[in-house]
């Protein structure tokens, strides 16, 4: 019996050691999203393309995404040409031009194309602390009923579209 | 006395790195004032993780203030406030973070395993001295 008890702290530390590296590798930087299994929240914003004034009940039915970019955003000029092969591909984006100026975003979207059924214009970022988001890029899924059903927070790619692509529905 | 000079010079840079990261605001009231500057410290920045909102230079951050400086401004108390942030963000924005079953071991973890201590030098207070009464 007390030989068993000598055994105690080993036993704690094969414990701990198996918590603690199922823990590594784990992205430090991922944050879970407080909208997941929840509807969008209300918003109006103005289009940047035409002025029409939007809100929740504009946007088409789901599953589609939402993308939050900036033309003062470095990685969202990464990501820009595998948004358009999303949006060749029949994937609807709604873009967020998220913190920017009207001039230089409608400029970015000429030159570079246009991946977005719509894009509206979130100025001071309101719509981005309804939503919850951080930075730019991030990248919301919204799936048949409304609902958020995922986030991802930088640039989306090939290695990391097929993740999301699985909460398209 | 280069020491001296040197660590001078940390805590000048230090100071001035802090007050930095915060813009000018107006309060209509010192509680206000006092409320604000409680809150940006106990809530943690979203973008940047180990900081807190008064200590980031992240772009959020200072949004994030802003918005809080407005919202003590209309008149939300404090817990509103909070309720505010965690719907956005979730408890990840909470330094302090709030008692539920979740954080149970968080909070509770600590006071269980001193239990356990002393329990068992107890115990092994108890066996000594019951060996000892036999060796005499």
């Amino acid at each position: 019996m007390r030989k068993f008890l000598l055994f105690i702290p080993f036993v704690f530390f094969l414990v701990l050691g198996a918590v603690l590296y199922l823990q590594l590798g784990k992205d430090t930087q991922y944050m879970p999203s407080a909208l997941i299994g929840k509807t969008l929240p209300e918003f109006t914003l103005v289009s940047l393309q035409d002025d029409q004034v939007y809100s929740k009940d504009d946007l088409p039915v789901g599953p589609y995404l939402i993308n939050f970019w900036g033309t003062w955003c470095p990685a969202c000029h990464v990501e820009h040409p595998f948004l358009m092969e999303l949006a060749s591909s029949g994937v609807p984006i709604i873009g967020v031009d998220y913190k920017d100026q009207q001039p230089p975003a409608k400029q970015w979207l000429e030159q570079k194309g246009n991946p977005y059924q719509v894009v509206l214009m979130d100025e001071i970022g309101n719509f981005g602390v309804d939503m919850g988001v951080t930075g730019a890029p991030e990248t919301f899924v919204v799936d048949s009923s409304g609902v958020v059903v995922y986030r991802h927070q930088g640039v989306v790619n090939a290695v990391n579209w097929p993740n999301i692509k699985e909460y398209m529905k | 006395m280069m020491l001296v000079k040197g660590v001078f010079l940390n805590v000048v840079m230090l100071i001035s790195l802090s007050a930095f990261a915060q813009e000018q605001m107006l309060f209509s009231s010192e509680l206000n004032k006092t409320r604000y500057q409680s809150l940006v410290e106990e809530l943690r920045c979203p973008k940047c993780q180990n900081q807190n909102l008064a200590d980031s230079n992240s772009g959020i951050a200072v949004d994030l203030r802003e918005l809080i400086h407005q919202l003590i401004e209309q008149g939300k108390t404090d817990q509103e406030i909070v309720d505010y942030m965690v719907a956005r963000y979730g408890t990840f924005v909470l330094y302090r973070p709030q008692h539920s079953s979740a954080t149970f071991l968080l909070w509770y973890g600590p006071f269980i395993l001193l239990g356990i201590g002393i329990l068992a030098f107890v115990a092994v207070l108890m066996s000594n001295r019951q060996r000892r009464g036999r060796a005499l």
